[in-house]
Formats: structure tokens, C-alpha cells, sequence
């Protein structure tokens, strides 16, 4: 069999559980809860049992250790510490590694591995509570051979009075194999009524190995008649998940033990245990589909769209001209219509993820950075289940962590500072996503520090970005840390202050075809604003028109469009057109002679102004007129062919002609650099 | 006997190795050649998007079924007469290779599409050096078919240094 087909899946299915993992671990912080680190334990044994069928010895070996530490951590004999966790953090860090390393032949770092290994074996080493639950060094790795035991235990009341003592079976049974034992405390009886020489208490108990249903009777042949006894096989699994048996209360086998004597009860009723395998949240019924299949099949529904449009425009022609069979043809068309605007939106929610897969990587990141800087900070994440198309979220991911870095950097304030400042010791992280009309919109607030403006000014001035003249609104000067090589941090660490992250962050956000922007309250904090389009793959356009060629404009950039009057119309030293517009000279930029189109108007009077804004500028754009608007599939120029400045893309009409998407920041920049108007920035700001 | 034939099929098959086809076309009265295997399918003219800062020989973009495919007029890549597109007047559309891996499709506009010839391999010599040769790089060599000159080209230089722009461009882009 060839086992390197599956080789993907399993370093997929690795990855998926490490994420689990530490998301697990990450929440163990915030209080020890049992079903986390069921959820933990059962996705490092997945891990292990995957890398031991394919080999993987290295991966196995480690995360056997990284269990054993686990399991202490299920059946509560070791209680949860930031110790640890922080162990078992730096443990799926190196398993990390180990895996992407499978990807590439490559090993990680023999000594670290060692090291840590050696660390959490150290960490098992004191000795730990009770024997009686479970042996998982016994446990083999690739559990094959296994089968699994249920056994529903209910002594008598009297069988301590017999002289039995139910640990010493529990004992017999767990050297016969892997044992797990859940008491039943349902029946103890109040304090007052409670009788220490009476066994209130009955067992569910899970066994692992190979073994007959005589052996474990064998142990129970002391206590005879004088319980219910239930016997159950298991069949073993393929994927050897171990039903879980609620383990948390098996330590108290130990406490209430006395030997007495006896009564007789006859063997009794199926009572089969219930097999309470905790649903894991996280499983959803799905299938693994290649991108690249989802993307054809987008593509085709691209392609159906525009044909269900030209035919539209056919069906249009007929119905002028007539004809008893028109109509009916005008129906089908209409249903044609709206099955393919179904198909198509549901086939673009297929390459929708939620975002909190881009959000997910931000409690490790924010837990391990306040270690670092000794600050306190608490990450509140909201709306991760808003959904993304799945580009847009694979290039979000490094602009977010540019931006959290930079609030826990500069932002938020250290303890001390924060406490001064009459503010709360511990600050506050928030991280929000929601749709806003067809956008998604992300939030990075923070409540330190806010921005120093008076010190922005000053580095503004410093670098020439604006000058001592300049009457500059409060938003605007915030928004000078998107300029490029901008960085007001007094020292420059390592975490950030290179001057080299808003600009990129702002560069990356724009490429998406987003804004940024930020808003400051000094001592209050500051908050991020991105706004993305919801997916690449379809714009939201305005049709426009200039000579016989129609251009799409993407409908996000524009703030209004209107009809130019003479009165409005500026100039400067008699070339640079200027329009009055809302109490703010724009530069007007003719579509027409940028885009080299000779058949356009020149006349100002009878075409239209489109005002876009872009970078947080204006500029009005001038086109002959204005036809409909629609949503346009994006097609790529570079595929064929190579990217051209100020166009974003090309899209297909309903007639079947290319249509260019223009880029507005493009446009603008394309409209300064080839100086036409150069006086006209100056004179917006 | 049985290994005569066999000798003979071989032999065939040898020439039929170096043999391979050309499509052939006609462009302000030259012949010119291309390989039959780059050749994706011929479509009548059809109205052509201009797009804004292109080289003159960048007609622009036309829609091949949903693709978006750059035109490159050849007459006036070859700094030839330009001429209107008549009724012979059509787009060869070619699938190149980028010399980065890529496969890319583009069309051609040529004034008219002639036939298909063999020619073998050994029959093709090299274009006599006149001029600037950088300014022709496509022109993978001549052939000779039936007393006509026909001048091979190599589809991907011509979407190297006709389409993709000169490759010093691309590096500073």
C-alpha cells in the first residue's frame, strides 16, 4: 500500500490537532476544565497513533511523554499549573516542528527535543497519586491488538463487612491491563444517615487489553453473588478512541475502603455503561476538498453567470420584436436567472472559513508576549464565527499580528504605568469581526496608551511629511503612522518599532482591496478599523462609460457622483483642474487622456464626476456618463498576461466584451507620477 | 522480410520524429510558421478591449470563454504596415510558455491562415544575421516549402519580448 498518499492527510490531521491542542492549553489558563483536557489528551493521541503507523518514531516517542503528562492532568492527579502548561505549550511548539519537518525530511533540533522530552519526564517523575486508574507507559503505541472492557461494578452495602475491599480487584485489574475507573457516588446518603461500615459507592470501569471475560471475572470471585456485575466487550475501534469514562473522580477508590461483612443479592441487571465519549466541538461533519476543485467549480459558475447574462440581453431583443413563445422564454430566462445567482453565491460561501482562523494563532501570541514584557493583558476575541473567503483570511493573518503586536507594544501600558494612571493593573486586548453592507470589518481596540500626537507632529516634521503650516485634523495625524517608515517608539525592540509595519500593514490591507484606519483617545486607547471586501473573487462595481468603452468602478471607492458645474470649477497656474467639492479642492483626473482612450469627451460640462477616495484622499474622476451597477466576477490580467497600473483586473459583460476594473489608488498614483498636476496633492491636504 | 518492413517502419519513424507541423499564415505577404502544438484554435476577428499604457502592438484583451487573453497585433510588433482587419483577418490564439513555468495563452492577429506543412527539423536553417537581431529574437529560423520562404517563429520568445514586455522591465517591476 502505498502510505504516502495518506501522508497528507496525516500531517493535515497533525496540524488540526496541535491547533486544538494549544487552543486547549490556552484555555486551561482560565480554569482546569475536564472536557478541555479530554479534548487535549485525545488529539496528542491521535498524533501518536498516526505517527506510529506511519513510522514516525521521533513524533510518536515524544508525544507518548507529552500523554503520560497529560493523562495526569485527566485523571487529576497532578493539578493544572502555569508551569505545566507553559511545559506542555513549548512541548506542541516542538511537535510542531517535528511535524512540518516530516513535510520537508528534516529533523528538528535533536538537543531541544531531548531537553524537553527530558523536562517532561522530569515533570512525571515525582511519584503521582493513584496507581489504581491508570498505566499509560503500559499503553503500547499503536494500540492494535486491544480490546476494550466495560465494567459496571455495584457491590452490596455490606461487602466491606464480608472483608472485601474493592481497591485490591481494582489493583488485580489494572496489572491486567490499561485501567480507568469512574465512581458512582450518587448513592451516599447525608452525613447524618451515613453509615461508614456500608459501601454507598459503585464503579464504571474501562480496561484496556488483551484479555477474556473469565480473567476479569476471576477477580471479582471474592466478592461472589454480593454484587451487580456487568461485563461488556468493546469492539476496538479502528482509530482506538477509548470511550471516555468521566475519570475525574477515580481517585476517591482510595478513601472510602473498610473491610466488613456480608449479605446476598443475586447478579443482576444489564446496566450497560453509557458510552459518554464527549463530543468534540470542533468536528463538524465535513469532507476534505482541494482548493483547486472548489476554485474550477467557481470559475464554470463564473462562466455561467455570464452566459445567463448574454442570454438574457438575446431574450431582451426577441421579446421587442414579439411573438407568442417570447414570454415563455422570458420566464425560463428569469428562472434561469435566479438559479444561477443562487448557485453562484453558494458556491463563493464554499471558500468562506470563519475567521477565528486567523484569530486563533492571538491568545498563544498575546499569552507569550505579555510573559515577555510583563505585561497583563486580557484578550477578549468576539465575532470569530464571521466568515471570510478563504484568500482574503490567508493574507490577513500577518497584518493582524502586526497590528496586536504593535498595541501590546506601544499601547497598552505595563502594570505599573497602568496603575498610576488610575487605570485597571490588567489591560484589555479586543479583537472583533463583523459584516458590515458586504464588508467584513475588523476591530483591534486596546485601552492603553492611545497615540502621542504631539510626538507624531514631530516625526512628521522630522521626516518632511507635512509641514509647521499644515492645519492638521486630529484623525488625520493618527493616521500618519500608516505612512511609509514611520515609527515613534522610543527604543526599537524586538517585537516591534522598525518603522517598517503600519505601511506594510496598510500596503497588504489595500492589495485586498481594504481600508485601514485608526482612531486614538490619548490615555484611553486606541482602536484599528480594517475593512475588507468579503471575497476576491466578485466586486461590487459601477459601470461607467467612456467613448464606446465601458471601465468598472469598484463601487467601495466612490463617495458620490455628480454632474460638473461650471461655477465649481478651479485651476491652478491655469493647467491643474481643480473641483469644489464639498468645501475641498479635488483634483480632477480625465479618464479619458489617463487611460489614453481619444474617443471620451473633453467637455467637463457633458460628461460626469465620479468622486472617489482612496488613501484617505478625494479625487474626482471624469467619465462620459454612468450605466448600471452590478456585481462583476474579477478576472486576472496576469494570468495571461502581466499587471498594469491603475488596473486591478478585468471582468465579462453581459455582451461578452472584457471590461477593464479600474484601481483607484492605482489611478491616483499613476495620475500623480506621470505629473500632469503635480500641485494638486499639496493643495488637497 | 518480416525485418525489412521492420527496418523500414523504423526508419519512418525516425524522420517522423524530426518532422513536425507547422501552421502557416500570411502577414503583409510573408509566410510565416508555428508550430502546430502551440496552436490552442483560430477564431474569426472579433472586437478587441484596449487596455491604457500598453505597447502599440497590444491590441488589448478579448474574452476566449471566460479568459481573459491578451491580443498582440504582429504587424505592428514587426514594425510592419498596419493594416484594418479585412474578412480573412484572423486571431491565431497560441498557449506559450513563460520561461518562470507558467503556461499562458495569448492570440495573435494575422492577416490570413494558409495551411499545414511538415518539415522536418534538418530542413530549417538559421535566419541570416541582418540588422539589429534583437529586435527579431522570435524568429526561430527559415524553411523552405515548395520554392516559398517561410519564416518559423518561436511563440515563446514572441510572449517573452512581445507580450510580457522586455525582461529588464519585469525586473524593475
Amino acid at each position: 500500500m502505498d502510505l504516502s498518499e495518506f501522508l497528507d492527510v496525516f500531517l493535515e490531521e497533525c496540524f488540526e490537532g496541535l491547533e486544538v491542542m494549544e487552543s486547549g492549553l490556552l484555555n486551561l489558563d482560565a480554569g482546569t476544565d475536564l472536557e478541555e483536557i479530554n479534548t487535549i489528551f485525545r488529539a496528542a493521541h491521535s498524533i501518536k497513533g498516526g505517527s506510529a503507523a506511519f513510522g514516525f518514531e521521533h513524533v510518536s516517542g515524544f508525544t507518548h511523554v507529552m500523554e503520560t503528562l497529560l493523562d495526569e492532568l485527566r485523571n487529576g492527579s497532578r493539578q493544572v499549573d502555569r508551569k505545566t502548561v507553559d511545559l506542555l505549550l513549548a512541548s506542541v511548539d516542538i511537535l510542531k516542528e517535528m511535524v512540518e519537518g516530516l513535510k520537508t525530511d528534516e529533523t528538528p533540533d535533536e538537543e531541544r527535543v531531548t531537553a524537553l522530552k527530558n523536562a517532561l519526564q522530569a515533570a512525571l517523575a515525582p511519584p503521582t497519586g493513584d496507581k489504581s486508574t491508570s498505566n499509560p507507559a503500559k499503553e503500547p503505541a499503536a494500540t492494535k491488538e486491544q480490546d476494550i472492557w466495560t465494567i459496571r461494578f455495584a457491590p452490596h452495602s455490606g461487602v466491606f463487612r464480608e472483608g472485601n475491599d474493592p481497591l485490591r480487584i481494582f489493583e488485580a485489574l489494572a496489572e491486567l491491563g490499561d485501567l480507568q475507573a469512574y465512581t458512582e457516588t450518587e448513592k451516599l446518603p447525608s452525613l447524618a444517615e451515613f453509615d461508614p461500615l456500608n459501601c454507598y459507592l459503585s464503579w464504571d470501569i474501562t480496561l484496556k487489553g488483551t484479555l477474556t471475560e473469565e480473567k476479569i471475572r476471576e477477580n471479582f470471585s471474592w466478592v461472589g453473588d454480593n454484587c451487580k456485575l456487568d461485563i461488556h466487550k468493546l469492539t476496538s475501534p479502528a482509530d482506538d478512541q477509548v470511550p471516555e469514562i468521566h475519570a475525574g473522580t477515580a481517585a476517591e477508590i482510595h478513601n472510602d475502603t473498610a473491610p466488613v461483612s456480608s449479605a446476598k443479592e443475586p447478579a443482576a441487571n444489564k446496566t450497560s455503561v453509557q458510552d459518554t465519549k464527549p463530543q468534540a466541538n470542533r468536528e463538524s461533519s465535513s469532507i476534505r476538498v482541494s482548493i483547486d476543485k472548489v476554485d474550477l467549480l467557481i470559475n464554470l459558475v463564473g462562466e455561467l453567470v455570464i452566459t445567463q447574462s448574454m442570454l438574457n440581453q438575446a431574450g431582451l431583443h426577441l421579446m421587442r420584436r414579439g411573438g407568442s413563445e417570447s414570454e415563455a422564454l422570458l420566464n425560463g430566462l428569469a428562472q434561469l436567472e435566479r438559479n444561477t445567482r443562487e448557485l453562484q453565491e453558494n458556491m463563493l460561501q464554499i471558500r468562506m472559513l470563519p475567521i477565528s482562523m486567523a484569530f486563533n494563532r492571538f491568545p498563544r501570541l498575546v499569552r507569550d508576549l505579555c510573559n515577555k514584557m510583563g505585561k497583563k493583558v486580557n484578550l477578549v476575541l468576539s465575532g470569530e464565527q464571521t466568515e471570510v473567503d478563504k484568500t482574503v483570511l490567508e493574507k490577513i493573518g500577518d497584518p493582524l499580528v502586526h497590528l496586536v503586536r504593535n498595541s501590546l507594544d506601544h499601547g497598552l501600558e505595563t502594570p505599573e504605568t497602568r496603575l498610576a494612571a488610575g487605570k485597571p493593573e490588567q489591560g484589555r486586548l479586543e479583537l472583533s469581526a463583523q459584516h458590515e453592507s458586504g464588508n467584513i470589518v475588523i476591530r483591534i481596540s486596546d485601552d492603553g496608551a492611545g497615540l502621542d500626537r504631539h510626538k507624531i507632529l514631530k516625526k512628521a516634521m522630522e521626516k518632511g511629511l507635512v509641514s509647521d503650516k499644515d492645519e492638521l485634523s486630529d484623525e488625520r495625524i493618527d493616521n500618519l503612522i500608516f505612512q511609509p517608515g514611520f515609527s515613534t517608539a522610543d527604543k526599537v525592540s524586538d517585537l516591534s518599532g522598525r518603522g517598517v509595519g503600519m505601511d506594510v500593514v496598510k500596503r497588504n490591507i489595500n492589495d485586498l482591496g481594504g481600508t485601514v484606519s485608526i482612531q486614538s483617545h490619548e490615555g484611553q486607547g486606541s482602536t484599528v478599523i480594517i475593512r475588507l471586501p468579503l471575497t476576491l473573487a466578485i466586486l461590487d462595481g459601477q459601470l461607467a462609460s467612456i467613448g464606446e468603452d465601458t471601465y468598472i468602478l469598484p463601487l467601495i471607492s466612490i463617495v458620490e457622483s455628480l454632474q460638473i458645474r461650471q461655477e465649481n470649477l478651479k485651476s491652478i497656474t491655469g493647467s491643474t483642474e481643480l473641483y469644489r467639492f464639498r468645501n475641498q479642492y479635488i483634483p480632477i483626473i480625465r479618464l479619458n487622456q489617463l487611460l489614453g482612450n481619444d474617443a471620451g469627451t473633453d467637455d467637463l460640462e457633458q460628461g460626469l464626476l465620479v468622486v472617489v477616495e482612496a488613501e484617505g484622499q478625494h479625487a474626482g474622476l471624469f467619465v462620459d456618463k454612468l450605466q448600471g451597477q452590478q456585481q462583476v466576477v474579477i478576472k486576472s490580467l496576469e494570468s495571461n498576461y502581466q499587471q498594469l497600473e491603475g488596473i486591478s483586473g478585468a471582468t465579462i459583460l453581459g455582451d461578452g466584451r472584457v471590461a477593464l476594473i479600474l484601481d483607484i489608488p492605482g489611478l491616483i498614483h499613476l495620475f500623480h507620477r506621470t505629473g500632469q498636476q503635480p500641485a494638486a496633492l499639496a493643495a488637497t491636504s | 522480410m518480416n525485418n525489412n518492413a521492420a527496418l523500414q517502419t523504423e526508419k519512418d519513424a525516425q524522420t517522423e520524429q524530426n518532422t513536425e507541423q507547422y501552421l502557416t499564415f500570411c502577414l503583409a505577404g510573408e509566410e510565416y510558421g508555428i508550430n502546430i502544438l502551440k496552436v490552442q484554435e483560430i477564431r474569426g476577428w472579433s472586437e478587441v478591449t484596449p487596455m491604457p499604457n500598453t505597447p502599440a502592438s497590444i491590441l488589448g484583451v478579448i474574452n476566449l470563454r471566460g479568459t481573459v487573453v491578451p491580443i498582440v497585433e504582429l504587424r505592428s510588433h514587426f514594425h510592419l504596415t498596419s493594416a484594418a482587419p479585412g474578412p480573412t483577418t484572423v486571431i491565431i490564439v497560441v498557449k506559450a510558455h513563460d520561461g518562470k513555468g507558467n503556461q499562458r495563452t495569448m492570440g495573435v492577429v494575422v492577416d490570413a491562415v494558409s495551411e499545414v506543412h511538415n518539415i522536418n527539423g534538418a530542413d530549417i536553417q538559421p535566419a541570416p544575421q541582418i540588422g539589429d537581431a534583437a529586435d527579431r529574437p522570435a524568429v526561430a529560423g527559415l524553411a523552405t516549402m515548395e520554392e516559398r520562404m517561410i519564416i518559423i517563429l518561436d511563440v515563446d520568445e514572441l510572449l517573452i519580448n512581445g507580450v510580457l514586455g522586455l525582461p529588464d522591465e519585469q525586473n524593475a517591476a
